[in-house]
């Protein structure tokens, strides 16, 4: 089959590699039908996350048929269109039988280095590096997915495919975010990001009671789908002071709940962007923590930070007496996939989220290196490529 | 039970030293024997036409697996022991939280013909008879095998079971492990303690240093196979192929699925609901 594979830093290409097989009695293999890039994925491509190998398919976040299932997978059937969360969950562990899948004790079968660094593994993730289990991505003809009947959804009848594919990681994700930063009734929501998690988050901090949602980008294209298509108020942080800006739309006090879409290779045009890169560059750090610091010092007292975006390592000069002195709290985490889908695909059905205008270009799995040059660089107004392998 | 980490040598933990491990040469004696073997070895070779030539390689070959060995029969008939430390045994404890019921992992454990499923390194554990068994590992590189027979010496159903290996093993080794419930209703506490008993003295010391952390991640590793296979009745695996290497990922991927099917995972424990 063909498949998109990572060779080094910056380095893609399409190759022809084995078709994948079933190895464990609960896995399924997908004949792929779409497959979207993820901000995620550029940490890889820059060479941020360790333990990748020259050959690695990437690509996590994707929509396909059931051409062939184990013997233990009882719930879906070959033909069955079905769209599966990026982070893998065995559903029998006391994290995943609490709804927290992404923290799965058994899907990582190298969980040992995680836990060297981490102190405990997390769940395994399609196509994210062998710490993260070293499972081949979803930039390919065929995928094998392990806990199918845990991780593949069948989608609703009527659903199309542009609308549906992100529910496998963008939508809840942002989902997550909003459910974790606790919104109530009349909070003002500000979000850091406006790439497809968050303007999922925009969409779902709406959905989960927000009064406000105020967005944060650079990149005007963004920031217009922000305001017109999520309805958010937004702030160019090249343009404004978004300290003072945000004090100035929340009455003085700060939003209540800030939400970091961003992550670990954020960009400010302060001297902390050039800090941070410095650092970063030197090995000397591994994430530039821009955005949460800001929203550590922005968010009102007895607030709450809500982090999705990824981080990886060590972060320097964290204001940890905005947050102590200011009663923050922070939730965090990769996101829990089979926990929120369901009720998602119930959400789309009903119309009441609508992600398809995420999807910018829709591409041919040929073009996969280029589409991620183009989607890095944010060219041609990119917010999304997906790649159609079949 | 992670006091016994720091040397508490109550007698079910550390095997009794026999065949193999029992030494009774001192470092400074093993390295002179192994010296002068060497240099009667090879004056043996160069004087092999002049006759005196195989008496003097078999007194060096003798010298020299006497030092390489540290096990002096001489010294055992005369109960003289030169080494001046006693055996030390290498124990390894680690710890897993498993969520199923105590009655269930105990279960599992206790038919000891299920071990290999999730212990890398055995190949096949046969039970002889109510507390005996028949254990046999693979030694890696296809080198062979090693097997040896084991006594369960206590037993307590969903509590624990502790075993050793019988005297005149290649390897004495030891091991516990107990069950309890975990708070909070998250399952069973796992503690397995195993323990192997190396050869004695400094050069037994110093192979402890270098083998503790190989064990501690195959222990540790064997543990976890152990949780995945109760709470979800599979190994996870992302073996196959990822990309280039097709011939590599290929043989890999054909020797996997034959240790699959050797270890398929059915059994009465695995009753999933």
């Amino acid at each position: 089959m063909k498949a998109l594979c990572w060779n080094g830093i910056n380095d893609l290409r399409v190759e022809t590699v084995p078709d994948p097989v079933i190895l464990n009695p609960q896995d399924a293999i997908i004949r792929v039908i779409m497959s979207s890039v993820c901000g995620s994925d550029l940490h890889l491509l820059g060479g941020y996350i360790p333990t990748m190998k020259a050959g690695d398919i990437i690509g996590h976040e994707f929509i396909g048929e059931v051409v062939d299932i184990g013997k233990e997978v009882k719930k879906l059937a070959k033909g069955d269109r079905v769209v599966v969360g990026s982070i893998i969950g065995c559903g029998e562990c006391s994290y995943c039988s609490t709804g927290a899948w992404s923290l799965c004790d058994n899907s990582n079968p190298n969980a040992a280095l995680l836990e060297k660094v981490y102190g405990a593994t997390s769940a395994g993730i399609f196509g994210y590096s062998h710490a993260f289990g070293g499972y081949a991505g979803s930039h390919a003809d065929l995928i094998r997915v392990p806990f199918a009947d845990k991780g593949a959804f069948k989608i609703p009848e009527g659903l199309t495919n542009e609308k549906v594919v992100f529910a496998s990681d963008a939508l809840p994700t942002g989902y997550m975010a909003a459910d974790m930063a606790g919104i109530q009734s009349g909070d003002i929501v500000a979000v850091w990001g406006c790439g497809g998690v968050g303007l999922m988050a925009i969409q779902c901090a709406y959905l989960l009671g927000a009064e406000r949602v105020i967005a944060i980008d650079r990149i005007p294209e963004r920031l217009r789908m922000a305001n017109e298509i999520a309805h958010a108020e937004v702030l160019n942080y090249e343009q404004v002071d978004i300290q003072e800006a945000l004090k100035e739309m929340t009455g003085g006090r700060g939003p209540d709940r800030c939400i970091d879409a961003v992550g670990m290779e954020a960009h400010s045009p302060g001297i902390d962007y050039m800090y941070d890169r410095v650092k970063q560059t030197l090995r000397l750090e591994n994430d530039r923590p821009i955005v949460l610091r800001e929203a550590a010092v922005a968010c009102r007292k007895g607030g709450t930070l809500s982090v999705v975006g990824v981080y990886g390592g060590f972060i320097d000069k964290f204001p940890m007496g905005a947050v102590m002195n200011k009663a923050l709290t922070i939730r965090t985490g990769q996101m829990h996939a089979q926990k929120y889908i369901p009720k998602l695909l119930t959400h789309l059905a009903q119309n009441e989220l609508d992600p398809s205008f995420l999807l910018t270009h829709l591409w041919p799995l040929s073009r996969g290196a280029e589409g991620y040059d183009m989607f890095k660089k944010k060219k041609d107004k990119c917010l999304r490529v997906v790649f159609t392998p079949n | 039970m992670l006091e016994n980490k720091s040397g508490d040598s109550s007698a079910i933990h550390i095997p009794p030293a026999t065949g193999s491990s029992i030494i009774n040469i001192g470092t400074g004696e093993r390295i002179a024997s192994v010296l002068g073997g060497l240099a009667l070895a090879s004056l043996g070779v160069r004087n092999m036409k002049k006759g005196k030539g195989i008496a003097l390689l078999l007194g060096g070959g003798y010298l020299l697996t006497r030092g390489l060995v540290g096990y002096c029969a001489v010294n055992h008939a005369l109960h003289r022991n030169t080494v001046s430390k006693n055996a030390s045994a290498i124990q390894v404890s680690r710890a897993f939280t498993i969520n199923k019921p105590r009655a269930e992992v105990y279960a599992y454990w206790r038919k000891l013909e299920n071990l290999p499923r999730f212990m890398k390194h055995l190949s096949e554990v046969k039970e002889t008879d109510a507390t005996h068994s028949h254990w046999t590992a693979v030694i890696p590189r296809g080198l062979g095998t090693v097997s040896w027979e084991a006594e369960i010496v206590e037993d307590r159903a969903d509590e624990y079971i502790f075993w050793q290996s019988l005297p005149g093993s290649t390897i004495d080794n030891a091991g516990e492990v107990t069950f309890k419930d975990a708070p909070g209703q998250r399952g069973t506490e796992v503690h397995a303690i195993i323990s192997y008993r190396l050869p004695a003295g400094d050069v037994g010391a110093l192979a402890a240093k270098l083998i503790n952390p190989v064990v501690e991640l195959l222990i540790q590793e064997d543990l976890r196979r152990f949780k995945n296979i109760l709470e979800t009745g599979e190994i996870p695996t992302a073996e196959g192929p990822s990309g280039r290497l097709q011939d590599k990922v290929r043989s890999k991927l054909k020797k996997f699925k034959q240790s699959y099917q050797h270890h398929n995972y059915e059994g009465p424990m695995l009753e999933r609901h």
